[in-house]
């Protein structure tokens, strides 16, 4: 089947089959890598990806029911050649070391900063709560989230 | 002299392609052409293979390949075993299956789906065998062997022993001896990316290695010999790596991936599912028995420890685990008598290998909280017992070495001084009494009670090992590292751009770092053991000097200035007093070039094992590491909040403090998962929690509220700039100081973990197991 996915502002026909994930076709054919495989059962988070605004686990979801959708992943969220201001927090306070987990952990942050633009520490636990990072000990995300809320 | 890169906290030089989604890990990458591997695993714990048959599933349009026993029994690709430490294992099952999940037959196919329809194809035929999943049955005169074939007896994989003085004079001359067990649940390191690699043979039979791995050498080498080819024959390229931990080191899926490609002529990708992440390496469980002697005025005199590790179904890196452990297993104290014997069991369970720690976490559970038990009965601050035993410059280890750089006591005061210890909430005198003498504080009120632990640990990294680097000066002036250290969050591609920074006085966007290529990388012999920073770390300072060197030969020559008159500032070699008079270093590497010595340097740094009398000083370094925690139990629920942690080391020299204090932060955190809930459980061989769903990870729910990090300095001799490895300094103190922390808020000493709510209750309730 054909689909027509909009993804970070642009459109893009693509073929797939039935089955397929939102996380494989990102991947696999729109050559978008960012969005990671970590879990393949919707808990790791590596894959969150936004659709319309809201995150999801891209290992979840059927590519075709994304049709209609904006979908945004972390290779949008830099704008004009400059870092988003949660990219430059991650940077500066060392909220990642393998780096696997960024993308979605990116994508996460930014859905709460769109909803809530200067959280708390608690609102930071609660709604990152379904993303895993195994090299920090959040603490850092904890703060370059709240930093980049601070604008 | 002044440093201006090293020692700074700057971001990552990765930074910017990580946050931007533009890394590149294995799982990322794609080859014109490849197919894609998929492995049939054993159902049973432990089986003889009757029959297997591939011929269906190759018959299915689409697949390209099958791997069955009969291509490596009648043919002569392969070595039938190989291994690490012993060949205890193949590239799929020979004659018997050995845990649930051991590799049985392989396909290559156009698609994954292809691929995973294809092993449903293949017909296979078990016996099944009777079990054993724990070391203690295993090790029975009646258990069911795992190699009877190796000769191995009781299922003894390995037994390694450390002995120092002469622990049955110890008992007599002691006053006080406690003797307990502590047991360790069997984890998995779950880094984020699964294992993948991506494996070529090209038509001159060269074969080339994407791999996610921690040891390029390691992989080429090990490949090399199983498929025997001259090591030159084979090149290991990595990208990025989504974590380790231990987890990607020598060889995992590389041999099938090798094998399927070679067999279908194409390259082959393989890219585990998280399920066959945790039937490919596991951390030790572990039963550490432990004896201590001690003296009425709480001096340590003599300790014995018998450790069985749970090793799982093939040697792997197991018995280089408890080897190490044994040296390490009577913790960083004064002790005139020790004997210790580390075991490596073999069960019908995945294989255990190296885990960050690499063995420390199983016996430091045990003798941090036998200190703290030690000092109970004694009437002793846990602080003061530690104070009193703990090694220092110069001490002798039980290995018999003097050691060097193990700040101990300043990091056990300021780690102390963090959690406030000595004090409760509040610091008045009664609570200061009742946190001394081991009464929960009062003041957290109704069913919940809140204590303070310690704990400290000490850990070596590789003593003998060799790091090579290559540097270049290009024409635009940057500079070009070469290095096979794996980047895999640890950051060293940070901390050698600095160095490299700082000694040629360049900013650190000018150096750019090679990922590493077994043909273009020089050797290293792997990035394990918190070793890159104290070797690879070395090998850059004598680089980055060879290459200063020849920079400012060349300009004195073109000058015609001594050399001593150069300075070497912001990308230039100048006269001094005369920055105009000089030369930028692309001018310099292009006219070195037309002279026909391109500027280019190499770095070495080697250490060997120290053989014969004491005393030796050792070139490799210790970790010394400490944590600090505060709990609030509740009675009433066995529920453990963790309200404070505090997790240090003695880093020699932090050449970055953002990200060393990231290390100590995040090797913690993965102590705190382990202490609480990670466990891999089986029934009757079966895992029963082998997916993200079911194995708990810490989340940012689980960790406390304040996590402070304290980083003292006793530089190493032979450190750049005095620097160490820190990264495995702090995850083997978090148990304990929760377990110290527990016992002082509730009285009761838990000493199985994970510890769970469960545990708790039935301590509370005063159920627990055997009352050992």
């Amino acid at each position: 089947m054909t689909l027509a996915l909009r993804v970070n502002g642009q459109t893009h026909p693509v073929e797939v089959e039935p089955y397929e994930l939102l996380l494989d076709v990102l991947r696999d054919r729109l050559n978008l890598t960012g969005p990671k495989d970590g879990c393949g059962e919707g808990v790791c988070g590596a894959c969150t990806v936004l659709l319309d605004g809201r995150p999801i686990s891209s290992c979840l979801l059927l590519a075709a029911y994304a049709e209609g959708s904006e979908i945004a992943t972390v290779e949008g969220l830099a704008r004009d050649g400059g870092l988003h201001p949660l990219q430059r927090a991650f940077i500066e306070h060392g909220a990642f070391q393998c780096g696997y987990c960024t993308p979605g952990m990116l994508m996460m942050a930014k859905a709460l900063l769109d909803r809530t633009p200067r959280p708390s520490e608690a609102q930071v636990r609660e709604f990152m709560s379904g993303n895993i990072c195994r090299c920090t000990s959040y603490v850092e995300i904890i703060q370059a989230v709240l930093r980049a809320g601070d604008g | 002299m002044t440093l201006r890169t090293v020692g700074q906290p700057v971001g990552r030089i990765d930074g910017e392609e990580k946050v931007r989604g533009e890394a590149r890990y294995a799982i990322d990458l794609k080859v014109p052409g490849m197919l894609h591997g998929r492995i049939l695993r054993s159902p049973y714990p432990h089986a003889r293979l009757l029959h297997v048959d591939a011929a269906k599933a190759a018959q299915l349009p689409g697949v390209r390949a099958v791997l069955t026993r009969d291509d490596i029994l009648r043919g002569d690709r392969v070595e039938r075993r190989y291994g690490r430490v012993y060949k205890d294992q193949s590239v799929v099952a020979l004659d018997r299956v050995r845990y649930v999940g051991d590799p049985v037959a392989a396909v290559a196919a156009v698609d994954r789906e292809t691929a995973e329809e294809a092993l449903q194809l293949v017909e296979v035929e078990y016996e099944e065998l009777p079990g054993v999943f724990d070391p203690v049955a295993a090790m029975a005169p009646d258990a069911p062997l795992l190699h009877e074939a190796l000769g191995k007896q009781r299922n003894v994989c390995s037994l390694s022993t450390t002995v120092r003085g002469d622990v049955e004079q110890g008992w007599r001359e002691s006053d006080l001896i406690v003797e307990e067990t502590y047991t360790s649940a069997t984890t998995q390191h779950c880094h984020l990316e699964p294992h993948g690699c991506i494996v070529a043979f090209d038509p001159s039979g060269r074969v080339t290695v994407w791999s996610g791995t921690q040891t390029p050498y390691g992989v080429k080498m090990n490949l090399a010999e199983l498929f025997r080819l001259e090591p030159e024959r084979v090149r290991v390229i990595v990208p990025y790596v989504g974590g380790g931990y231990g987890a990607k080191s020598h060889l995992k899926i590389e041999p099938i991936a090798a094998f399927l490609a070679w067999k279908s002529g194409a390259p082959v990708r393989i890219v585990l599912k998280r399920q066959e992440v945790f039937f490919t390496i596991t951390k030790h469980g572990a039963v550490t028995r432990m004896k201590t002697g001690v003296k009425r005025d709480g001096t340590l005199v003599a300790r014995q420890v018998e450790i069985l590790y749970d090793t799982g179904a093939y040697a792997e890196g197991g018995p280089l685990v408890a080897k190490k452990a044994a040296t390490l297993a009577a913790g960083p104290y004064k002790l005139a008598h020790v004997k210790t014997e580390s075991y490596c069991i073999y069960t019908n369970k995945p294989s255990a290998g190296a885990f960050r720690g690499y063995g420390v976490p199983q016996v430091a559970l045990a003798y941090e909280s036998q200190m703290d038990r030690i000092a109970e009965v004694l009437g002793m601050d846990p602080l003061e017992l530690r104070l009193k035993n703990v090694v220092e410059e110069g001490s002798r280890f039980a290995t018999g070495e003097a050691l060097h750089s193990v700040g101990f006591k300043p990091l056990l005061v300021q780690v102390a001084q963090a959690i406030g210890w000595g004090k409760a909430e509040g610091g008045t005198a009664g609570e200061k009494k009742a946190e001394r003498g081991g009464a929960g504080d009062p003041k957290a009120g109704g069913t919940r009670r809140r204590g303070k632990g310690l704990a400290i640990m000490i850990k070596s990294s590789n003593m003998e090992s060799t790091s090579r680097c290559g540097l270049q000066v290009n024409d635009d002036g940057t500079v070009t590292v070469l290095t096979s250290t794996v980047e895999m969050g640890q950051g060293p591609r940070t901390m050698l751009a600095q160095i490299v920074a700082e000694e040629l006085a360049l900013p650190l966007q000018a150096v750019r770092v090679h990922q590493p290529d077994t043909d273009v990388t020089p050797f290293d012999t792997m990035t394990t053991a918190s070793r890159s920073t104290f070797f690879m770390g070395n090998a850059m300072v004598r680089a980055a000097a060879e290459a200063r060197r020849q920079l400012v030969a060349l300009a004195s020559q073109l000058l015609e200035v001594r050399p001593d008159d150069l300075v070497v500032e912001g990308g230039r070699v100048s006269v001094r007093g005369s920055p105009d008079k000089g030369f930028g270093f692309g001018d310099l590497a292009r006219r070195a070039r037309e002279q026909g010595s391109p500027l280019q340097a190499e770095g070495v740094f080697e250490a060997k094992e120290p053989h014969g009398e004491e005393p030796v000083s050792i070139p490799s370094f210790y970790l010394v590491g400490a944590g600090a925690a505060e709990v609030e139990v509740d009675t009433e629920t066995g529920q453990v909040r963790l309200l404070r942690y505090v997790a240090g080391a003695d880093a020699g020299k932090a050449l970055n403090p953002l990200l060393a204090g990231g290390q100590l932060r995040g090797d913690a955190t993965i102590g705190i998962g382990q202490t609480f809930f990670e466990e891999m459980v089986f029934e009757g061989g079966q895992p029963v929690n082998a997916t993200f769903l079911q194995y708990v990870l810490p989340s940012f729910k689980d960790i406390p509220e304040l996590f402070d990090t304290v980083i003292v300095e006793t530089p190493h001799r032979n450190g750049p700039y005095g620097a160490k490895g820190i990264a495995e300094s702090t995850i083997a103190c978090v148990a304990p100081a929760v377990g110290n922390a527990i016992r002082r808020a509730v009285g009761v000493r838990l000493r199985d973990l994970p510890f769970t709510t469960e545990r708790v209750l039935r301590a509370l309730a005063g159920l627990q197991d055997g009352g050992r």
